[in-house]
């Protein structure tokens, strides 16, 4: 393997503390082409997909978050993704997924069924009661602070299926996670459970989330509703011109 | 005046002949044919795998500046744009970079207002994906650091050349490095290096270093000016008809322009830039990714610049640790401590950020005493190697010279030898 496992400090579910330090600054080493992460030590890729395997069928509230490089169709790699990506939510029960279609700050608040933001990565995992996630198509920096803020304050066990170097903050990461590796977590989701390892929601399909999931399960065109913090007294009481636009034509 | 007139001395009327090799001067700029000649060999470049260019590739000699040795980084680092802002000693490795753009090694060149935009137009042609480059000293490099501290927590992979000249006042240009202390808590990674060689493979490794996907950080290199910018030393180097792969934009840790993920905007999505609406642990967490970073550079460093420290003698009692032209000098200093029988080892620190603490613990356990020389009066380097390493009373803060002292290396020697040296 090339890199050592030298660092006594593990990368656990939380919660963590207030500030959690940065792995890479407690010596936890980034996996090389081949290897994987698991909770701060080096592993084989395969070993590293199976633990990710296995955390996404047996802990609760499983959920896939999507990044910007998965979720919009713009190039012709992205596509080549997404495919497979929805091969593996097949293969885990009861899976939410959740997209982080962006990085920016949503406000006046996000609704947390419909989307993880990088700003408060926390309040989706919390409301959803998330125990297991993987972060996928997201980009590294944003990845990584999610990935702390997560550490930091929930018991949600983060997998991170990195098109790069792979996550030291993740309690699992693959390095260099294309198409063909998508499939192969695919492929190691139907092997632990070959293996014998139970889904907690075996029978269960993917579970819609969000105003948007929803409405195309029924059927009707996504509208995304009026969020109620900007109606009626609230709207008074909070908002402001971010919320209502600039009046432009105001003395 | 031609080589070899004869010259008359109006005070005495000796005539002597003017020899060519005595004139100060700095390279002469290059003629329009020359240019021609050049431009086709900018055209005629080929990319090359980064391990060979700064491994592999067969490497020639050639007795250059450093201004000259930063020119033949940045002509085979296949740079986009340099921006220019002249202040001595920048002016010259600028100017020889001016001349790779005449040349056709850079796309865009150009000089700005002063360094504040500078930095700033920095920073928006790397946020846009191209390779950039600038270079600064002193002054110039302090009146632009509001900028600069914001390059690494806007993930900008650019490349800063820092000849360093002390920081005014009273105006000095000669060398003192005191200004790298202020690049110490920008978040961006530091290199200092010893001579023109450095100078060479340093700057190259730079863009590379900075543009991985986990660093993505800008990285200033340093050297101390005079000493190696405007000195010859050989430099090896290879074929000028190689060059770096371009800047992959597309394969860094942030998005470069935002244009897409819809609705499409020019800005990129920055959070730093709405900090209201952002929770204060997200950018508690920001700052520490930044840190993160420095460190996953240290895999590259140690991969290009040959280690991330050198080690000359590693079991001597007495160790001395350095950077930059302090390095030479002390280089010198244990060549002299073991013809009067010393046992003395040198250690010398490539990059100050990420500073190499564990390399140091380790490099330093067994040693007794610790000397670090240095060329600026606040003594930064021995302040990071105590608070690094343990029983830091061990650590000897000097022998110290500024404001464009020289070092003899005798200073040195009486620090080992601990009296004069007669």
């Amino acid at each position: 393997m090339g890199n050592v496992n030298a660092t006594p400090y593990r990368v656990v579910p939380g919660p963590e503390g207030l500030l959690p330090p940065a792995a890479t600054i407690m010596g936890v080493p980034l996996p090389e082409e081949g290897e994987g992460l698991v909770e701060g030590r080096i592993t084989t890729e395969e070993e590293a997909l199976e633990a990710a395997a296995t955390a996404m069928l047996t802990r609760k509230n499983p959920t896939l978050f999507p990044g910007p490089m998965i979720i919009w169709g713009w190039n012709e790699h992205t596509r080549e993704k997404a495919q497979p990506f929805f091969e593996v939510a097949n293969e885990i029960p009861g899976v939410r997924i959740i997209p982080m279609p962006d990085y920016r700050p949503i406000y006046p608040k996000i609704d947390p069924e419909a989307v993880i933001n990088p700003c408060h990565p926390n309040l989706t995992i919390w409301h959803n009661k998330i125990e297991a996630c993987v972060l996928i198509g997201v980009h590294c920096h944003y990845a990584n602070i999610t990935l702390k803020m997560i550490r930091a304050g929930t018991n949600c066990y983060t997998i991170a299926l990195c098109a790069e170097a792979g996550h030291e903050d993740a309690m699992a990461s693959v390095p260099n996670f294309d198409a063909e590796k998508v499939v192969r977590f695919r492929d190691a989701l139907i092997k632990v459970k070959k293996n014998g390892i139970k889904p907690l929601y075996e029978g269960t399909g993917i579970i819609p989330s969000g105003w948007a999931q929803i409405a195309k399960l029924k059927g009707e065109i996504p509208i995304k509703p009026r969020e109620a913090s900007i109606d009626g007294e609230a709207r008074g009481a909070f908002s402001h011109e971010l919320v209502t636009g600039l009046d432009e034509t105001a003395e | 005046m031609k080589d070899g007139a004869k010259v008359e001395d109006k005070a005495t009327h000796q005539v002597r002949e003017d020899d060519p090799r005595d004139r100060v001067a700095s390279p002469p700029a290059p003629t329009p044919e020359k240019i021609e000649e050049k431009k086709k060999g900018a055209a005629a470049q080929r990319i090359v795998d980064p391990d060979y260019l700064m491994i592999d590739a067969p490497r020639e000699r050639e007795f250059i500046t450093g201004s000259e040795a930063a020119k033949e980084a940045i002509r085979r680092a296949n740079v986009d744009i340099a921006i220019a802002y002249p202040i001595t000693p920048q002016s010259e490795t600028m100017q020889q970079v001016g001349y790779l753009y005449a040349e056709g090694y850079i796309k865009d060149y150009y000089r700005a207002e002063e360094e504040i935009g500078v930095m700033g137009a920095i920073a928006g042609a790397s946020r846009a994906g191209v390779r950039a480059l600038t270079a600064t000293a002193g002054p110039g490099l302090v009146r632009g650091i509001e900028q600069i501290a914001s390059w690494p927590g806007g993930r900008l992979p650019s490349v800063l050349l820092v000849m360093c000249r002390v920081v005014n006042c009273p105006l000095a240009i000669q060398p003192d490095n005191v200004e790298i202390s202020y690049l110490l808590n920008c978040g961006g990674i530091v290199l200092h290096g010893e001579n023109q060689q450095d100078f060479y493979d340093y700057s190259v490794a730079a863009f590379m270093i900075g543009e991985k996907p986990e660093v993505t950080l800008p990285v200033a290199v340093a050297v101390d000016g005079f000493f190696v910018t405007h000195a010859r030393g050989w430099v090896n180097m290879p074929a000028e008809d190689l060059k770096l792969p371009p800047r992959d934009c597309y394969h860094e840790s942030v998005p470069m322009m935002d244009n897409e993920n819809p609705p499409i905007r020019i800005s990129r999505d920055a959070p730093i830039q709405k900090s209201n609406f952002i929770s204060y642990q997200m950018h508690a967490s920001w700052q520490q990714e930044v840190f993160a970073a420095q460190e996953r550079a240290k895999k590259w460093i140690n991969r290009w610049l040959g280690g991330i420290i050198e080690v000359v003698n590693p079991k001597a009692k007495t160790m001395i640790v350095a950077s930059g032209a302090a390095v030479s000098q002390s280089r010198e200093a244990v060549r002299q401590a073991e013809e009067l029988g010393l046992d003395v080892g040198l250690i010398k620190i490539k990059s100050i950020r990420p500073f190499p603490a564990q390399e140091l613990i380790e490099a330093t356990d067994h040693a007794e005493r610790i000397i670090v020389p240095e060329f600026n009066y606040v003594g930064w380097l021995a302040k990071e190697v105590k608070s690094t390493i343990g029983r830091n009373e061990r650590v000897i803060a000097g022998p110290r010279v500024f404001g464009g002292m020289s070092m003899p290396t005798e200073l040195i020697m009486e620090t080992i030898v601990g009296s004069k040296i007669t």
